[in-house]
């Protein structure tokens, strides 16, 4: 009984549970005990906002899905018959459908959070890869999700995406025709997507699992972006940060309500509302709002890139678009090496947190307006502006971490914190330091 | 203990057991694999959807009309003496995917053409073809997603797409019946 743990619970049914398989030790290690750096701000909200939205989609998938019929010719009915007849369905198709949106929104912002922290940098780069791993998966996940209504937009929308890997060279027309099941987006593409839609927000929660091990092995950054040195540094999650998560929570609720109850069709696309058919484009073809940055991108690249003072083509202004826009999510896997500033926090970055500010910030914002436009001049030409400012922020990075003079770093997270602190926290820290 | 007598020889041969046992494995599973893709492809339904036949008697010269094939519309206009002799004096070279109109048509058959409905960029579906349609700046589709505009050959002029419109396989069963496929 050597490895045995010592569960010391006053329920003997916990107790004899806990000493077979220690779950109820791991959760109060986590989640209860675990030390998290003690200056957290609101920033730090939207992990767990992630996770709650997640679980949010999760249970109100599954329950659309008892509904749901995934049949060309059934389809949209279906989903009207939720609207309309299923007890609660209005509501709870609502909820799916602005969730997306609050997952993307709250991702965006937890995103940034790690890019103006510093927290993709070691120890912590397999938590950034896990992250763009989630991120690459819930868009595969919503596009999906966004076919199955089966409307207009729905249709046109997989049309146009999966036409994306027509671009690539020899086998495009083939992978194209294997997606689609057939010549054309159709049943066989519906069913498959339904099949897929089910199955991807597993995974998502399998790798969002490895995201928080992973964290849990580090700890996690902080507003300092320095070290915890000790104990005075830290608190534990429990009560303290699961008490600012309920809080924060309580805010994206009222939030997220606001759309469900009082706005539920804003950030959707009257289109959808017409049964998908074939033989008739939409005049003006948009995807969801959360991938316009990415759409626009794509749109960006209007030139072919050929050798200079011949004919020969290199890469078609179609291939060039595609990979511009896989290449936007592929740049952030390799962040925490083109980033080569030791110093974390953008607190302490005068350079890179401009840089951030005034060049990525503007970039995704610019996208996602020029994303919903048509393409058209000036739209084109903000476009291309930000795409080239998109790529600016990443590929300069080394330069930056080079030039850059960082400010001088506080002694540790309690120093600032407690204003300096007392004679006692102060000798403290350093020993830690020391130690 | 025959091993410690030749080490390097049991060495390699256990290595190579392991090469082979993991080649034979990995080929297995490749070929288990393949089931499971190959049932994506299009299924033999709907293959055997794959040909149509369509009536012409009814387009008169500079109409057209849509039919459907494999789930996507075919385009096809009965043209004008004037909109074949534009298509057909276009220098070849200055096109975007070089064709002349005759490659595009059936000899004998110049006033049909026949095209797949489906812009080459990201496979919406281009206007121009029932009436009141925008034709674009050369009188042929225009495509509203993108901006690509299309001849009177359907070959692409200006805009983001690659390829002229394809031109499906198709045969004249009679003067005035095609069949598609």
């Amino acid at each position: 009984m050597a490895h045995a743990p010592q569960s010391n619970f006053s329920n003997p049914v916990v107790n004899w549970i806990d000493q077979r398989l220690p779950v109820i030790t791991m959760m109060n290690k986590e989640y209860g005990s675990f030390p998290t750096p003690r200056n957290f701000n609101y920033f730090w909200n939207f992990g767990a906002l992630a996770m709650f939205v997640l679980v949010t989609m999760i249970v109100s998938g599954i329950v659309l899905a008892m509904h749901y019929t995934n049949n060309t010719l059934l389809a949209f009915d279906s989903v009207e018959r939720i609207m309309r007849d299923v007890n609660w369905g209005w509501m709870i198709r609502y909820i799916h459908a602005n969730g997306a949106s609050m997952f993307f929104i709250v991702v965006y912002i937890h995103i940034f959070r790690g890019i103006y922290y510093g927290s993709y940098k070691a120890p912590r780069e397999l938590i950034w890869i896990f992250g763009v791993v989630i991120l690459l998966l819930m868009m595969g996940t919503a596009f999906m999700g966004y076919v199955l209504p089966w409307g207009q937009m729905s249709f046109w929308g997989a049309t146009v995406i999966t036409n994306l890997f027509s671009a690539i060279p020899v086998v495009g027309e083939s992978i194209v025709t294997l997606l689609w099941g057939g010549f054309s987006v159709d049943n066989p593409t519906l069913n498959r997507f339904f099949a897929l839609h089910f199955l991807l927000p597993f995974v998502l929660l399998a790798v969002v699992f490895l995201h928080v091990a992973a964290l849990h092995i580090t700890g996690s950054n902080n507003p300092l972006g320095i070290e915890p040195k000790g104990p005075q540094d830290t608190l534990p999650f429990h009560p303290y940060y699961t008490t600012k998560d309920i809080f924060g929570l309580t805010v994206f609720l009222i939030f997220f309500a606001a759309f469900v109850f009082f706005a539920p069709n804003y950030l959707g696309h009257p289109d959808n509302y017409i049964p998908a058919d074939p033989l008739v484009t939409p005049a003006h073809i948009v995807p969801e709002w959360y991938f316009l940055p990415f759409y626009a991108i794509l749109r960006s690249i209007t030139f072919s890139i050929g050798l200079p003072f011949t004919d020969v083509v290199l890469i078609p202004a179609k291939l060039g678009g595609v990979l511009a826009m896989f290449g936007s999510i592929a740049i952030l896997f390799v962040l925490p090496w083109l980033d080569t500033s030791p110093v974390r926090s953008s607190r302490f970055r005068p350079i890179f947190k401009w840089w951030v500010l005034l060049c990525l910030v503007p970039a995704f914002f610019m996208l996602g307006y020029a994303g919903g436009k048509p393409a058209e001049q000036p739209y084109v030409l903000i476009g291309q502006l930000g795409t080239v400012m998109y790529f600016a922020f990443f590929l300069l990075l080394p330069i930056i971490g080079r030039i850059e003079k960082p400010l001088p770093l506080p002694a540790s997270i309690a120093k600032p914190v407690l204003g300096g602190g007392s004679v006692a926290t102060g000798a403290t820290a350093q020993v830690m330091e020391k130690a | 203990m025959a091993d410690t007598m030749h080490a390097g020889d049991g060495q390699t041969r256990r290595d190579f057991i392991y090469l082979a046992g993991a080649a034979m494995g990995g080929v297995g599973a490749a070929a288990a694999l393949w089931p499971f893709i190959h049932s994506l492809n299009p299924a033999a339904d709907t293959l055997a959807l794959a040909t149509i036949e369509v009536d012409l008697a009814p387009i008169q010269p500079g109409q057209a009309i849509k039919a459907m094939w494999r789930g996507k519309p075919v385009f096809i206009r009965n043209r004008t003496p004037e909109e074949i002799d534009t298509a057909r004096k276009v220098p070849v070279a200055d096109l975007i995917d070089p064709q002349t109109d005759q490659e595009r048509v059936k000899e004998g058959k110049d006033n049909w053409l026949v095209l797949v409905g489906v812009c080459t960029h990201l496979g919406c579906i281009p206007l121009g073809t029932s009436p009141g349609e925008a034709k674009g700046d050369f009188g042929g589709w225009f495509c509203p997603c993108h901006g690509s505009h299309y001849d009177t050959s359907g070959r692409i002029r200006k805009g983001p797409a690659p390829l002229n419109l394809h031109v499906p396989e198709y045969a004249f069963i009679s003067d005035t019946r095609v069949k598609i496929g």
